[in-house]
């Protein structure tokens, strides 16, 4: 179970980027973080990932609090950053190197198998696409099998083919140990697409709006009207929570005579 | 997906190419060959004054005289002698402070304007006190090369470490990787193709300053040829020394290219396409 408590970030400068954030993941859920920008998704992840620090509350796996990176929780960013020096499959056993070799290559070889990408493991990352890579990327947070897999709009450098593609390549993988999944992304539709739960967050300070179940069962039909309600739901949440229910931009006309 | 079935192989061919020294190299010698034969020739026709520029058949008849007497060697050996000591003291005290002050911002703004202030001074201004130091004899000569080899390496190690991708050093932390660990599975693969660079320039600036300390006084080495060449008015001699500078910095430089390719071949260059 991943628990946020109270949770708050003050930056140097000043900037609040979150705001008392309290929630609870249970165990194999997948949990869509949505908002506008600068409502504190990215860095309630980060907190969440251990590789920043919360300025109060704190965050926690099964009661073990998370002050810096840990075995338990695994992230994927939204570049694959990916070592350019290191093969496909070494990429990929990068965080389990402590294991024994054999367990190593079987883990390896049955996830690439897995992501589509069998006999992919001794490429250059240099050859990979972009959405091969962060296949890879993924894949190597998950070899791991950390408890919670946190993911920080890992699919938003893609096209939308790709993006549905990989979407689908996910939750594959979260089948085969169903971790808990936290999900950060600003696309309605792969909220809608993934998650058992849409929490849309606030700016200024970031915060949460609301808390959306999502109970469609998978595989989910992407043109069925259920899914459309969902994708509303979330919208609507989304507006709500910028403040502007119905407003549309404000357009300006240029001042006649401009020579511009 | 639909992209796992288009499995080109791509990687073989790659490591064959990083491998197999190709023909191809014998293309750099058509502008040095060529230059050499219409100067032979042009000199043959006395446009040239030969006393003064001897032909390449007369550099080689001189390099070859050296050669038969076994001079050659002797000077070659104590040049490259040097040159592989103060190489030696200069890439590792530039190495060990160049990743002090690259990856401690402290060590930075502690030794980094010293060592920048010292740098500023041309190296050749230190011969006198080298030389009051450490004597006439090999320290000061080595000292000298040392410390023209340091500053680009240093700066090298230094700005490559400083320069390493924050989002992969990231990665490193996430996966609760020690700071040995993170030095050595991250940051020493990152900067290696910088490195590489830095300690080229330090090898050519090494062969600079093995010449300026020959030339200041010494009685064995490719200076010393090019001096004594210069005293006795033997301009085949020098062109002798010289040529042998060429082709020694050459083959040293290629030498460390091709030691370290194998540990480049990830790289997405370039120099890879074109």
């Amino acid at each position: 179970m991943l628990t946020l408590d109270r949770l708050s970030k003050i930056y140097a400068n000043g900037t609040q980027a979150l705001s008392d954030v309290t929630m609870g993941v249970a165990p194999g859920e997948i949990v869509a973080l949505v908002g506008g920008s600068g409502c504190g998704k990215t860095t309630l992840l980060r907190l969440a990932s251990g590789l920043e620090q919360a300025s109060g509350g704190r965050v926690a796996v099964d009661g073990d609090i998370i002050a810096a990176p840990h075995p338990d929780v695994g992230i994927v960013f939204q570049e694959p950053r990916l070592l350019p020096w290191l093969t496909v499959a070494q990429n990929i056993a990068f965080g389990i190197e402590h294991l024994p070799k054999a367990e190593r290559d079987a883990r390896v070889d049955e996830a690439l198998l897995r992501v589509g990408l069998a006999g992919y493991g001794p490429r250059w990352p240099r050859e990979l696409s972009g959405g091969q890579a962060q296949r890879v990327a993924i894949v190597r947070a998950l070899v791991a099998r950390p408890k919670v897999l946190l993911m920080d709009e890992p699919f938003s450098a893609l096209d939308a083919l790709t993006r549905a593609s990989l979407q689908d390549h996910l939750l594959a993988l979260w089948e085969a140990h169903r971790p808990t999944l936290l999900l950060v992304t600003h696309d309605v539709e792969e909220a809608a697409a993934l998650a058992d739960r849409a929490i849309v967050m606030q700016p200024r300070p970031g915060r949460v709006f609301k808390d959306i179940p999502i109970d469609l069962p998978r595989p989910r039909d992407r043109l069925s009207h259920d899914f459309a309600e969902a994708k509303r739901a979330i919208l609507a949440a989304l507006d709500g929570s910028l403040g502007n229910p119905h407003s549309s931009p404000t357009r300006i006309s240029a001042p006649s005579g401009a020579s511009w | 997906m639909s992209e796992a079935g288009t499995l080109e192989k791509i990687a073989p061919a790659d490591r064959q190419r990083a491998f197999v020294p190709s023909p191809r190299w014998l293309f750099g010698l058509v502008l040095p060959v060529g230059a050499a034969v219409l100067y032979e020739i042009t000199a043959r026709f006395g446009l040239f004054e030969a006393r003064l520029l001897p032909p390449p058949s007369r550099v080689f008849a001189a390099l070859w005289e050296l050669a038969v007497s076994g001079e050659l060697l002797t000077h070659v050996t104590a040049t490259l002698l040097r040159v592989a000591f103060g190489f030696g003291l200069g890439a590792i005290a530039g190495t060990l402070l160049g990743a002090l002050t690259g990856s401690s911002s402290a060590a930075r703004r502690f030794l980094d304007p010293t060592l920048q202030a010292l740098r500023a001074i041309p190296s050749l201004a230190w011969v006198p006190l080298f030389i009051l130091w450490l004597g006439i004899f090999e320290s000061s000569k080595i000292a000298l090369i040392a410390l023209g080899v340091f500053f680009p390496v240093y700066l090298g190690v230094m700005g490559a470490i400083a320069n390493v991708d924050r989002k992969i050093v990231e990665v490193g932390r996430a996966f609760r990787l020690s700071r040995w660990q993170l030095a050595r599975r991250i940051l020493l693969p990152a900067i290696l193709p910088d490195y590489i660079v830095a300690l080229r320039s330090g090898l050519g600036l090494g062969f600079m300053f093995v010449v300026a300390a020959e030339i200041m006084g010494a009685s064995e080495g490719l200076g010393y040829l090019l001096v004594d060449g210069q005293q006795l008015g033997k301009p085949a001699q020098i062109l002798a020394a010289i040529l042998c500078f060429a082709v020694l910095g050459k083959v040293l430089d290629w030498l460390l290219v091709l030691g370290t390719k194998p540990l480049l071949t990830w790289q997405d260059s370039f120099a890879r396409t074109v």
